[in-house]
């Protein structure tokens, strides 16, 4: 397949997901091993009065660390730094991560295109970004600075997809981009994409 | 040009404007977190009609009259009312307790925005018998934002959250004694800025003023680099006296600080620091 073997030297994974993220991301992220060697940052819609965080949710099912991020901590391999509900997830050059507060982005906060932008102008053609099922179109945007930045994208199929706005979107905004099912998602993270997953 | 070009004659065109502003304004902003400026000045060149941010450099060089606007776009202005109710309930629960104790208290609130902290403290304050023996400090970078905190009106429809918000904190009263509403806009009683000294003060670059029994700075310091962190956290440990208060944002920590060890952290969840006494600040020794 063309995307695996066009993965080269990646040092982070980003993912975006909205409507589905939880059922689309327990299926994701369990499976990685503990000493998974890249960092994960993910943003995802979730009514930010939730009593259990998503992070909390997922770390229960994973071998993985998972988190919510805090302003200024380091990316570290083998961890998924979650957007905290109600603020921004960014990148720096420095590789740690900032919050901010500033307005909604296509009325989310945290918004994937944020995230996917700042992720897409620190690690240039490094980066993977995933984007998963969600009903508006946020990380359309985002998935196109990626490409453009000679980075990775690729897109749940959208018809198995929960919401396929989300997949679709993307698709549409980001010509590099390529549609894979969850379960060939996971295969790559897994043993056999672990090997071209690595950076060099 | 290469998208790899590009991105470096932005990098190049950020340094460049920031040097401006500083130079030509005083505003320094080169230790700001650059992944968010970039975001925030790009949104300003689009909507102020500049191609580049090259073109917004000159005609911030040439026409003064685009700075306040430019620091709306550089500084986030969000804020709500008991913002984090458990954090002001974490301050009445367990932090009042200790100030009640002094004969005078200094609160000082950095990165005030438009006030709604302010006034959050200030009713606190009230409510907890504090007030008549404290002297607030409501600091801010962006004038503004200040004219606002002074003015102490905001829009009615967010009053349901201010509402709840102080319910949650633990506020015994009512949020409605405290403002009268009038034309969509809900004005809070002046007298709860009676004893509160309104400043333009930078904390990238002016000094430490001082004797600060409590420093609420919330959702300030995620818009700083690590260096400039540095430096604001260290501005507040001079100010505060000794075994002070630091209140920080939700997200915030001290972690990554170079003074972490100056504090001790007693409400890890609400994010609240003491400053450790002289003889346990392991720098003194
Ligand atoms: C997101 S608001 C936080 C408001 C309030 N503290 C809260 O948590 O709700 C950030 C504020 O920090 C101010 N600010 C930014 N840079 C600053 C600086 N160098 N010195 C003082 N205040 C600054 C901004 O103008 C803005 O009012």
């Amino acid at each position: 397949m063309r995307t695996v073997t066009s993965i080269r030297h990646i040092e982070a994974v980003v993912i975006g997901a909205s409507t589905g993220a939880i059922a689309a991301l327990s299926q994701l992220l369990p499976p990685l091993p503990q000493d998974f060697p890249l960092a994960i940052l993910v943003a995802v819609h979730v009514p930010a009065d939730q009593p259990h965080s998503i992070a909390s949710l997922l770390q229960a099912k994973c071998r993985v660390r998972v988190k919510e991020a805090e302003d200024k901590e380091p990316a570290h391999s083998g961890t998924v730094y979650f957007a905290p509900p109600d603020y921004h997830l960014l990148v720096e050059d420095d590789r740690r991560l900032s919050l901010s507060n500033e307005e909604p982005v296509n009325y989310s906060r945290p918004s994937i295109d944020v995230l996917l932008e700042s992720a897409a102008d620190v690690y240039r053609d490094s980066l993977l970004a995933v984007i998963l099922t969600g009903a508006n179109h946020d990380g359309a945007q985002g998935a196109r600075a990626v490409g453009r930045a000679g980075g990775t994208v690729l897109v749940q199929h959208p018809h198995s997809a929960t919401a396929r706005m989300m997949p679709d979107a993307a698709l549409a905004a980001c010509p590099t981009a390529e549609p894979m099912s969850l379960a060939d998602l996971t295969d790559l993270f897994l043993s056999r994409g672990r090997g071209l997953l690595c950076r060099p | 040009m290469t998208q790899e070009a590009a991105a470096r004659t932005g990098d190049i065109e950020l340094r460049l404007f920031l040097e401006a502003m500083y130079s030509q304004y005083h505003y320094d902003f080169r230790g700001y977190s650059r992944a968010s400026l970039k975001r925030r000045l790009a949104l300003a060149c689009q909507r102020l009609g500049c191609s580049t941010l090259s073109a917004l450099q000159e005609r911030l060089l040439h026409d003064d009259r685009i700075l306040p606007q430019l620091l709306d776009y550089m500084t986030v202005q969000v804020s709500d009312m008991f913002r984090d109710p458990a954090y002001f309930r974490a301050l009445r629960q367990h932090i009042i307790p200790h100030l009640k104790t002094y004969p005078s208290l200094k609160v000082w609130v950095a990165g005030c925005s438009s006030g709604e902290e302010l006034y959050s403290l200030a009713i606190l304050f009230r409510e907890e018998g504090l007030e008549e023996k404290t002297m607030f400090y409501a600091t801010d970078v962006n004038g503004n934002a200040l004219a606002r905190a002074e003015a102490g009106v905001y829009a009615l429809e967010r009053v349901a959250l201010f509402t709840k918000n102080h319910r949650l904190s633990g506020g015994s009263g009512s949020l409605s004694d405290y403002y009268h509403a009038a034309y969509g806009a809900a004005r809070f009683d002046q007298t709860l800025r009676r004893r509160t000294v309104f400043s333009d003060h930078s904390l990238a670059s002016d000094s430490v003023f001082g004797e600060m029994h409590l420093i609420s700075c919330r959702n300030v310091l995620i818009y700083f680099d690590r260096p400039l962190q540095d430096t604001a956290v260290g501005l507040f440990r001079d100010a505060l006296v000794r075994k002070g208060f630091l209140g920080m944002g939700a997200r915030e920590t001290l972690r990554f600080n170079a003074h972490a060890k100056a504090f001790t952290e007693i409400l890890p969840q609400e994010r609240i620091y003491q400053k450790r006494g002289e003889t346990e600040d392991p720098c003194a020794r």
